[in-house]
């Protein structure tokens, strides 16, 4: 229990990345995939996926956020005092996130409005800090980059998952357009839009994936 | 501005509009800490007295800061310093005055400020447009409403340990599986009462 506590106190992923860039990658996006293996930032994940486009704008915004983040991070990782570095990990974080928040505001204001706080929210998403603790502080800008990229799009692929789903089985459609035959005949399961569908989908999900993986990641529990 | 009673924000925070059940906010220390009653009851009270004073003291720097300057585009790094300084001194405070009440919440108190639930109540306040004392309302309500269901929670993973889950299902993805019909159960208070 205090190992997991711990965990979630800092965020700390399981086991550090190793290796360079393509593995880097790997890891990020498929072994180490934020979302289903560690189970991080599952609030956003949760709340933005009853339609697929919200799914896609935040995915994009924890990518866009990640990557800046890891890059500054890593820059300043020789500078940062070791006391603070939580704080000004915050900072960073919390100045990509208002970058990302005040364009949603200029140019796409329905979607601002539609996520409401959730953007702001990315700030505490633990996969963001967790990739500058565990990953930003140790290694130089260019593989912080490289693992910015991978863990955001792990993040984004599992949120289009759940969104396109959501969507689909709760209002029949796709994106907002309907399904010709499909449309017509199916009944919407209001259900699925709704939170309970957001906490069984992200459950099935996390269930096949560590299906798919098969046994060496159950030991994590 | 809203215009609903302090007491029924209180009252739909709980039930109705359940922070955690139907926002999602603070999944993550949701999930990591509702393996024991015990330890949820503490992270739940320690949830609870943080959230109201946060809501309050960031209703008031938004309100006679940030307006008046303009710097509302600022509230998110506000907000979240605000938080964190909170918590510190709460810390250093408990501390100092009752290590009995420190060990028992002591590591409970910085995984708050992780907890997006005390930040997303901030600015739900924000959006909202909330007055002070329906912001109290809020705060308060919340803050209960997180702690509820994180016992609820601990309460049925516990009695879970004597179930046969499918292997992959284990941990985490029963207890997404479980955590929605928990939210299923607190849809039926639906027309109690409403907020937006």
């Amino acid at each position: 229990m205090a190992d997991q506590q711990l965990a979630c106190a800092t965020c700390q992923p399981k086991g550090l990345c190793g290796g360079k860039g393509i593995l880097t990658l790997k890891e990020g996006a498929w072994a180490n995939n934020p979302l289903s293996i560690q189970v991080l930032g599952i609030c956003s994940a949760l709340a933005v996926t009853n339609r697929l486009e919200n799914s896609l704008v935040m995915g994009a915004a924890v990518i866009f956020v990640c990557v800046g983040s890891n890059l500054i991070v890593s820059l300043l990782r020789k500078r940062t005092p070791h006391r603070i570095r939580m704080i000004a990990e915050v900072a960073i974080i919390a100045t990509f996130v208002i970058l990302f928040d005040q364009f949603l505001k200029a140019f796409y204001w329905d979607m601002s409005k539609q996520l409401g706080p959730y953007v702001g929210l990315i700030i505490t998403n633990c996969i963001i800090m967790g990739r500058a603790e565990a990953f930003a502080l140790q290694n130089p800008p260019i593989l912080s980059i490289v693992d910015g990229v991978a863990n955001g799009i792990g993040y984004a692929v599992v949120l289009a998952i759940i969104g396109f789903f959501r969507e689909f089985l709760g209002t029949g459609e796709i994106l907002g357009h309907t399904i010709p035959v499909f449309s017509k005949w199916y009944t919407p399961n209001q259900i699925m839009i709704l939170a309970p569908g957001a906490f069984f989908a992200l459950g099935i999900v996390i269930g096949i994936f560590n299906w798919i993986k098969g046994p060496e990641t159950e030991e994590k529990k | 501005m809203n215009e609903t009673a302090a007491w029924v924000i209180f009252i739909a925070a709980i039930f109705t509009n359940n922070i955690l059940l139907t926002n999602f906010l603070g999944m993550c220390s949701f999930i990591a800490c509702s393996g024991q009653i015990k330890t949820s009851l503490g992270l739940g009270t320690a949830v609870i007295f943080v959230m109201i004073m946060t809501t309050m003291i960031n209703f008031v720097v938004y309100h006679f800061v940030l307006v008046p300057y303009s710097l509302v585009h600022l509230q998110y790094i506000v907000f979240i310093a605000v938080i964190a300084a909170f918590v510190q001194l709460v810390e250093m405070f408990v501390e100092r005055f009752s290590p009995k009440l420190y060990f028992a919440l002591g590591i409970f108190l910085p995984l708050i400020t992780v907890n997006c639930a005390i930040l997303g109540a901030s600015l739900f306040m924000i959006i909202r447009e909330y007055s002070f004392m329906q912001s109290v309302g809020f705060g308060l309500g919340a803050g209960i409403g997180w702690a509820v269901a994180i016992v609820l929670l601990a309460g049925l993973r516990q009695k879970m340990r004597y179930s046969h889950v499918p292997k992959c299902f284990e941990g985490v993805a029963i207890a997404m599986v479980v955590t929605g019909v928990l939210a299923m159960t607190f849809m039926g208070f639906a027309g109690m009462v409403a907020i937006q």
